[in-house]
């Protein structure tokens, strides 16, 4: 039962120096009404500050929103930080304009799914309602 | 009631005295020659609202345009907004665009830049040349503008919290390569209501940044006259997720703003106010569009004149770029967005724009490729050149849905701007959270309507294809930020410290005594200070702004 019950909880964050917030703010809003939990960090995050906070709020994944170009970099070190701060339970997930090129480096980052411009937001909700449950099921917590 | 041949007669022929018809056919495919206005005489109707509600392009209130010949004497000017990179590769993009027949520069700098930060900085990592071009000193500078004749380009600046510092180092590149002040022309964007409001790009807080724009109205028209010191802009609002009615309000709104606190500092409305220049958006819905840029005129032209109280014509005028709306634009079947900008564009030129940067169709995936751009520029002067519609000023006048629709949105637009003024202004709004909340609002009411299908986006939710077609994509070169990195070490090993310390503490001692801090910017950029360096006395002054997470 606590399975079904536990709601999901989000962290969604812009890092860097992007302040292309649209996007997120979408997202966020529409997680919330899909019945999730969404923290959202508000701008100018560092990779340090969005650990922290995804590990302080203890969230179920994080969604990183970049549209400056950027996203190698922040994926990188976010990824990188979760990794070491024993956090790799954490699924990362983002969206932005990023090249398709990237996406298979990304993935292979462990970045759990990219979402390009023009995704519909019940896509991302669809996204989560899969992917968190198999990670709580994985990690015996549901 | 003013006929039309006496307006001929008057502003027509004084506007052809400064600039003449352009030596081209003005006849369409037909050989029918049409005149360069047509009015409510010419298919004898009566409008007896026209003088005080249209009136004549070049006379107010400027609905039909701000100069009396309009695109019959000059197209607008062709400026695509090119950056990324380092110095060296964006110089050498705007030769190649010049060479293309592009008639005006427009630099886009990268996020370190945009935030004050030189390119070593660690915020910068991962950043730098991304976006947009990395300046971070005078040197960086110099080689963007390197054998550019600054007297012949008018170039456009998009910054804004560093706007002070960035015009500088222009004009010191202007300086060391003895052109005169006097004759540059261009624009710095310099709008930071609409970073506190939309695009987030702020670094101090509303009332110091405010204080530094009015340096700029101060201290520009005496010492470069032709020069724009400001850019108010609509289009970073639309892209945030506004409608076109609040992006018309809101910029409006921010002009009377600056207006406020330049005549609050003693300054004299009609020598500053000719300077103020405008940026919208320009999205798909193609009447509403045209109607937003007439309404846009005749709401500043009517609010300057009797509000304000200027006296000069040309504080009247609200003269604008556009460009073509980046959000628009789709990731998915990306070609397709050739229709839509070509679509925004003709709405634009329609709207009777001074200015115009037309979308790339790749810019959903990535910085334009140089096809890509020239694509968009031919896509202007296709326009320009053969679709006729630059024969006759402002064609769409007279009829019922573009006037009605003009009129509708001036109405709604004012009843916002008395909201705004009913709060006590931008400035508090801002302070108030209600551009946030209202941009939330509204961008999320888009996406759920996109959702349920209410607006179809073709290639996105319907006429989907099964297999995604590949374009190229431009990448940036990782090498950027070691080249940036070299160069600001050169630079900072071989400038006179001694000078670089006067210049710095001058620009601290005018901030902290509420001087006009531009003289002390030039001799910062002269002295080769940094960006980062000019931006952190003014930190450590100011304060730094962070503003609530609202969702």
């Amino acid at each position: 039962m606590q399975g079904v019950d536990r709601r999901i909880r989000v962290l969604i964050a812009k890092p860097g120096l992007d302040g292309h917030d649209r996007g997120a703010k979408v997202v966020a809003r529409a997680l919330r009404d899909a019945g999730m939990e969404v923290i959202y960090t508000g701008l100018r995050q560092t990779p340090e500050m969005i650990v922290s906070a995804a590990i302080q709020e203890d969230v179920d994944a994080i969604g990183l929103s970049i549209l400056s170009g950027a996203h190698m970099h922040y994926f990188r070190e976010v990824k990188r930080l979760l990794d070491e701060q024993g956090a790799s339970d954490i699924l990362l997930f983002g969206g932005g304009i990023i090249p398709d090129e990237d996406v298979p480096k990304l993935k292979a980052l462990g970045v759990a799914a990219v979402f390009g411009p023009g995704t519909s937001t019940q896509e991302i909700v669809d996204f989560l309602k899969r992917a968190v449950p198999e990670r709580w099921k994985a990690q015996g917590l549901a | 009631m003013r006929k039309k041949h006496d307006w001929l007669r008057e502003t027509y022929r004084k506007s052809l005295e400064k600039i003449p018809e352009r030596p081209i056919a003005h006849r369409t495919l037909s050989d029918i020659a049409p005149e360069p206005l047509y009015t409510p005489e010419d298919i004898g109707v009566l409008d007896p609202e026209y003088e005080e509600k249209r009136g004549f392009p070049g006379e107010f209130p400027y609905t039909r345009g701000v100069y009396g010949s309009m695109y019959r004497s000059r197209l607008w000017t062709m400026r695509m907004f090119a950056g990324f990179g380092t110095a060296e590769q964006t110089n050498e993009r705007f030769k190649k665009l010049l060479k293309a027949g592009q008639t005006g520069l427009s630099v886009a700098f990268d996020l370190p830049t945009l935030m004050g930060y030189d390119s070593d900085h660690p915020l910068a990592k991962g950043e730098v040349g991304k976006c947009g071009v990395a300046v971070s000193s005078l040197a960086d500078m110099e080689v963007l503008f390197e054998g550019i004749n600054l007297e012949e380009v008018t170039t456009s600046m998009t910054i804004n919290s560093p706007a002070n510092a960035i015009w500088a180092m222009y004009l010191a590149v202007a300086k060391k390569k003895g052109y005169d002040w006097k004759k540059l022309g261009g624009t710095i964007q310099n709008d930071i209501l609409k970073e506190f409001i939309a695009q987030k790009e702020y670094i101090f807080p509303p009332e110091p940044s405010m204080k530094l724009v009015i340096d700029t109205f101060e201290w520009g028209p005496k010492n470069v006259p032709k020069w724009n010191f400001i850019s108010v802009s609509g289009y970073h609002i639309r892209e945030a997720g506004s409608t076109a009615v609040q992006e018309l309000a809101w910029t409006l709104a921010d002009g009377f703003e600056y207006v406020e606190a330049a005549l609050k500092r003693g300054l004299d409305i009609d020598e500053f106010a000719p300077r103020i220049s405008f940026f919208f958006d320009v999205h798909n819905d193609f009447f509403e569009e045209i109607a937003k840029f007439r309404a846009a005129r005749r709401i500043w032209a009517k609010e300057m004149r009797y509000r304000y109280g200027a006296k000069n014509p040309q504080s009247w005028m609200l003269r604008t770029h556009a460009q073509t709306a980046g959000v628009s634009l789709t990731a998915q079947q990306p070609l397709n967005n050739i229709a839509r900008v070509a679509i925004q564009a003709l709405a634009a030129v329609l709207g009777g724009v001074q200015s115009l940067h037309t979308d790339a169709y790749d810019e959903a995936l990535a910085l334009p490729t140089e096809e890509s751009a020239t694509i968009a520029l031919r896509t202007q002067q296709i326009i320009a050149y053969e679709t006729g519609v630059t024969h006759t000023i402002d064609p769409l006048a007279g009829s019922y849905y573009v006037e009605w629709l003009t009129d509708e949105m001036e109405r709604q637009a004012m009843e916002i701007i008395e909201e705004i003024r009913h709060m006590g202004g931008v400035v508090r709004a801002i302070e108030e959270g209600y551009f946030l909340r209202e941009l939330a609002e509204a961008s999320y009411r888009y996406q759920q309507e996109v959702e349920r299908k209410e607006r179809i986006i073709v290639g996105v939710n319907a006429f989907t294809d099964e297999i995604p077609l590949k374009v190229p994509i431009q990448l940036v070169d990782p090498e950027v930020e070691r080249v940036q990195a070299e160069r600001l070490a050169r630079v900072r090993r071989e400038r006179d410290p001694k000078r670089v310390e006067e210049a710095l503490e001058g620009l601290r001692r005018a901030a902290v005594e509420g001087q006009n801090t531009m003289p002390h910017f030039v001799e910062c950029a002269l002295a080769y200070c940094t960006l980062g360096e000019m931006m952190d006395v003014l930190r450590e002054v100011y304060g730094t702004y962070q503003e609530p997470a609202y969702v």
